[in-house]
């Protein structure tokens, strides 16, 4: 039961055991948030720092309501208006976030293994916001904690995660987690995008969405990424939208009692249709609003107890 | 480490002869029993605060609504503690502004977890009051914290453990008092 690590650098080092911790602690964090007075005062006196090297707006404001819910101090870190355009390393740069006596450090970075590369040298728990391509835990924690309140249970249910798989952080970190806990996934999208390394995981791929969402419990969209789109990947969006959107009527193939998820942000018309995505079937704002309470759970079981002697 | 059980203090006759005591002191003091609301702390705070409320609608037929605390998120023995404890769900489905709070636990030792439920109760609202009860007084107070119901004073030593075993999810109801003997 007890949750033997200092830092969240991935799911992939985690034991089932260690993701039942974290997703059953957050259960205990969901009624924090409905309350007149949303705060506890558990984590007063720590300090946090958000380290955003990339945009976002669900994990940054979800991590920093998280962190403030627990009373800690959060410090927000501005790529734009920081020394790093005046050439700071990011050593240098948490380095001396750390002298000034932080507690836990949630990075995002475009380079994969930036977490890993500093918590090398930190005092500080490391929280992995996403790395590049390669993961984005609190993510994958969120979703699992959410169909798990839709479907009670991961195990043996077909989990469809259709884009662009190969750039995704998100997919690899749900794979891994959904791989761990006994659930079936499937990866759909169009060839270049699929990696065919991935097929170590033990994931079933298929190319064609109208087939692979037949039976599926969960469909979880990925963003198509628009910004790679002078990759040239695919032939066009209109194509990839064509073929990979997922609209009414290509849902109807699904279980009845399916849901669909978005990691967002959401190309609407894109990868999913609007009136989908603002449908009862739709999660996508549930997986919001659990963000908080997992990301509650996670920053209690680093922080909460006392200075262990582990290494990840 | 083994434990040894030196006394057997209370039987599931005498602990049914204390919760009548203390459930009839409860009605005598507040007369107006419909602001009255409980909140068990975790764990079997909740089991004693639901027999207190059955009780009173056996007596007065009103029903008194029974809440779950856990404190664990306002603990002040954070750093002290080897690993995390649990934490586990507070749910209290009512509001507790304005309310008679009973704020029921097994056993009243160092007034550390009272503390915690008082300041979590507070921050769910502002009750009118908040009365306590507990099953054992065991002594040993490090904050200056007083029972308003007790089922019975236990003069212990500090290195005694009390332990409060309820039917509900221990099979039995018995008051044990058991010290931890070093293996040979």
């Amino acid at each position: 039961m007890p949750f033997d690590h200092k830092h969240l650098l991935g799911i992939e080092p985690l034991s089932k055991l260690d993701i039942l911790t974290i997703l059953d602690t957050a259960e205990s964090f969901v009624e924090i948030s409905t309350r007149e007075v949303k705060k506890v005062p558990t984590l007063r006196g720590k300090t946090i720092v958000n380290l955003f090297f990339e945009p976002s707006t669900r994990t940054r404001c979800s991590f920093e309501l998280a962190a403030k819910r627990l009373s800690a101090d959060i410090v927000n870190f501005n790529k734009q208006f920081s020394s790093v355009v005046k050439g700071e390393t990011l050593k240098d740069t948490v380095l001396n976030l750390e002298a000034m006596q932080s507690d836990a450090i949630i990075i995002r970075h475009a380079c994969p293994g930036a977490p890993h590369y500093i918590s090398a040298f930190c005092r500080s728990h490391i929280i992995n916001a996403g790395d590049g391509a390669h993961e984005h835990p609190t993510q994958a924690l969120l979703d699992a904690f959410t169909i798990r309140q839709k479907k009670k249970n991961l195990e043996g249910l077909k989990i469809v995660i259709v884009g662009d798989i190969l750039h995704s952080r998100v997919a690899r970190s749900n794979i891994f987690l959904l791989n761990k806990m006994g659930a079936e996934v499937v990866c759909v999208g169009p060839p270049a995008l699929l990696p065919e390394e991935f097929k170590e995981f033990g994931i079933a791929f298929d190319y064609t969405l109208d087939r692979a969402i037949r039976g599926a419990d969960v469909i979880m969209m990925l963003r198509i990424q628009l910004e790679r789109q002078q990759k040239n990947l695919f032939p066009s969006i209109r194509e990839y939208r064509d073929l990979f959107s997922l609209t009414p009527k290509r849902f109807r193939r699904a279980k009845r009692n399916a849901i669909i998820m978005h990691p967002g942000p959401i190309n609407r018309g894109v990868e999913i249709s609007a009136n989908l995505v603002d449908s009862a079937k739709s999660v996508i704002l549930q997986q919001v609003e659990n963000g908080i309470a997992v990301r509650m759970a996670v920053l209690y079981l680093l922080l909460g107890g006392k200075e262990r002697e582990t290494t990840d | 480490m083994d434990e040894k059980i030196k006394a057997r203090v209370m039987d599931a006759r005498k602990i049914k002869r204390a919760l009548h005591r203390m459930v009839t002191e409860i009605i005598e003091r507040n007369r107006d029993l419909s602001s009255l609301v409980i909140v068990g702390i975790r764990t079997r705070g909740i089991y004693l605060g639901k027999r207190v409320s059955k009780m009173i609608k056996e007596l007065e037929d009103i029903k008194i609504p029974v809440g779950v605390l856990d404190i664990t998120l306002y603990r002040d023995d954070f750093s002290e503690l080897e690993a995390q404890h649990m934490v586990k769900k507070t749910e209290i489905d009512f509001s507790v502004v304005d309310k008679e709070i009973l704020l029921v636990d097994d056993v009243l030792f160092t007034g550390r977890t009272i503390r915690a439920a008082m300041d979590s109760l507070i921050d769910l609202g502002r009750p009118k009051s908040i009365q306590l009860f507990v099953l054992i007084d065991r002594g040993h107070r490090e904050l200056p914290i007083k029972a308003d119901y007790v089922g019975k004073f236990l003069p212990t030593s500090k290195r005694e453990i009390v332990q409060v075993h309820l039917k509900e999810i221990d099979e039995t109801d018995e008051v044990l008092i058991t010290e931890s003997v070093e293996n040979t």
